[in-house]
């Protein structure tokens, strides 16, 4: 069943008729990041006003892979379990060649964490979930503002907005663009990405049909049906299947999007003409970012600031960590807390985006390789992964998205590398829920089998410990101490500890460091 | 001592990367070249006789087919 597109209203805003007061902060782009940082910043005590140029969700299932990490972070902005309930949960990819299957890998082979591997649900879903859930925290949502001007000064920017009733200008200490991969306000500060765009374009396609697919990726390397090239199927909710398609360079997008030239396609693909094209695009891989995400009063979010092939599902996801990562800084520099917070953001964001870039990059030359040695390395690849265990690694359609771990020059000892300063705290069964539920957005102390020392500004939490805590937090020791930060990332940890090393930390957080 | 064929490169991204930018600006014949100094500098490091004999036949195998 396809989508049913609702529009949302627009209300004509109080700007049109006379100036409002200087907004804290205003995000251009209702998108699921821009949706997402409101309600996040909202989660923070900082209402956000939301500017939109459209008044409906993403047309197209565009961003349909949610990574485990990006379960947790919906799920803390209070859209988790129902984006879990309606999506599609899988954790088995399947690689083949020509029509033989080279191997199958499963994501998430471990129990005990609130939320699976990965969610398949078109993105129009995720906005509209996220759309109710700011209405419900009373978010100003002004659809149909298109912004046609920004203009920076020292402590507030200026943004001049066209409406279906005419212009008016909002001006606010910030403006976080989540405007997307062509973001007008990137244009308008005349910035552009550093980075590398590929010669190759894939079809893109939603079908809608009955079949019994199981719930998998699979991905093809020069398929039968398609010689030559590679596709991906990914099966969504509603009956509606992914689909894409390597075009090569040589094909001119405009003549493939054509219902008369996809069809025929996706009949290869499925072995049947039962099914309805519901959505199809064609879109060309770039890797590329820019150079920094903070300008002046400006902050890019999202697609605004670095885009990715997508074979890795590293955009969407790459976004709501960026949300992640800003959140709690901003809502700290808007009461009046350390400005290096936002070179933080901008520091750890860079990397995390470098990380998504260069494990695309690598996927897009696997996936289609020059002529030359890059194609007589891929094919030798994908011959020996047939036949022998060693060659599968380096097949590569794609490295899912995982959370970066962050370089944090912090205490550490000798404890579990997965829960390692600057990577994000493991999720854990707790005996009344979970432990990421329990972390919520706070900076916790988490002390395990040991009293915690006594500091201001951190909530406590010592919960039993369990099988699966002591694993992912303890190891070979009795007992630790754990620091995390309110994105829910490891700030630091000891064996023991004191308050004044706590304290410290603490500050590390506080201040960017 | 037989022919390790589980994945032991840690970072095999990283190598195939490593592999690929070798190799960059060379014309077909140099990278022809330039693979079988490598075979010849790998099968040194090995030098075991019955380990040297399996990798043969393992990359031989199907080496008739197309890839």
């Amino acid at each position: 069943m396809a989508y049913d597109y609702r529009p949302f209203a627009y209300t004509p805003p109080s700007g049109l008729t006379a100036p409002e007061p200087r907004h804290k902060i205003v995000i251009v782009g209702a998108g699921p990041i821009g949706l997402a940082m409101a309600v996040e910043l909202a989660n923070h005590g900082i209402q956000a006003t939301v500017l939109d140029d459209n008044n409906v969700v993403s047309v197209g299932s565009r961003a349909i892979c949610w990574s485990k990490r990006s379960l947790e972070i919906l799920d803390r902005l209070g859209v988790g379990e129902r984006s879990v309930t309606k999506g599609v949960t899988w954790k088995v990819g399947r690689t083949l060649h020509r029509d033989q299957e080279v191997f199958n890998f499963d994501l998430l082979p471990e129990s005990g964490h609130k939320m699976p591997a990965f969610v398949n649900l078109q993105q129009y879903y995720v906005e509209e979930y996220l759309a109710e859930r700011a209405t419900d925290l009373a978010i100003d949502l002004r659809w149909k503002n298109r912004v046609t001007a920004v203009e920076q000064h020292a402590d507030h920017a200026v943004l001049s907005i066209e409406t279906p009733d005419g212009p008016y200008q909002l001006s606010a200490d910030w403006v976080i663009a989540c405007d997307g991969a062509r973001s007008p306000i990137r244009d308008m500060l005349g910035l552009d990405f550093d980075g590398e765009l590929f010669e190759e374009r894939f079809l893109i396609a939603d079908i809608e049909m009955q079949a019994d697919f199981p719930s998998e990726r699979r991905f093809w390397f020069e398929p039968n049906f398609h010689p030559g090239q590679s596709a991906l199927l990914h099966k969504q909710p509603d009956n509606i299947y992914r689909i894409d398609l390597q075009l090569g360079w040589d094909t001119d997008p405009e003549v493939e999007k054509r219902p008369e030239n996809v069809i025929p396609r996706i009949e290869k693909v499925v072995g049947h003409s039962d099914f309805k094209l519901d959505w199809v695009s064609v879109y060309t891989f770039q890797c590329r970012r820019l150079r920094s995400f903070v300008h002046n009063r400006v902050l890019f979010v999202g697609d605004s600031a670095h885009i990715v092939s997508p074979f890795g599902a590293r955009g969407g996801n790459g976004g709501l960590q960026d949300v992640d990562a800003l959140g709690w800084r901003l809502a700290a520099v808007v009461r009046g807390g350390n400005r290096d917070l936002l070179d933080a953001y901008d520091r750890e964001r860079c990397f995390g985006a470098d990380e998504n870039l260069l494990n695309s990059s690598r996927s897009t030359r696997f996936m289609s390789p020059e002529d030359g040695v890059e194609r007589l390395f891929r094919d030798a690849v994908l011959h020996l992964a047939g036949r022998t265990d060693f060659a599968r690694p380096m097949v590569n359609s794609g490295r899912l998205s995982r959370p970066c771990v962050y370089p944090l020059t912090a205490p550490d000892a000798d404890l579990p590398s997965g829960a390692r300063p600057g990577a994000v705290a493991p999720d854990a069964p707790l005996e009344d829920g979970w432990l990421t539920e329990a972390l919520g957005r706070d900076v916790v102390l988490l002390a395990l089998g040991v009293a915690p020392p006594q500091v201001a500004g951190v909530r406590v939490l010592t919960p039993d410990v369990t099988d699966t805590l002591r694993a992912r937090y303890l190891g070979a020791q009795a007992q630790a101490i754990y620091l995390i930060r309110p994105d829910q990332v490891v700030a630091a940890r000891w064996i023991s500890t004191d308050a004044a090393a706590v304290s410290a930390a603490l500050a590390d957080i506080w201040e960017g460091r | 001592m037989p022919l390790i064929t589980k994945p032991n490169i840690a970072d095999a991204d990283g190598f195939y990367a490593r592999l690929l930018a070798t190799h960059k600006g060379l014309t077909e014949a140099q990278s022809h070249a330039l693979n079988a100094r490598l075979v010849l500098v790998l099968a040194n490091h090995i030098g075991d006789a019955e380990v040297l004999t399996q990798a043969l036949d393992l990359a031989r195998d199907g080496a008739g087919q197309s890839a």
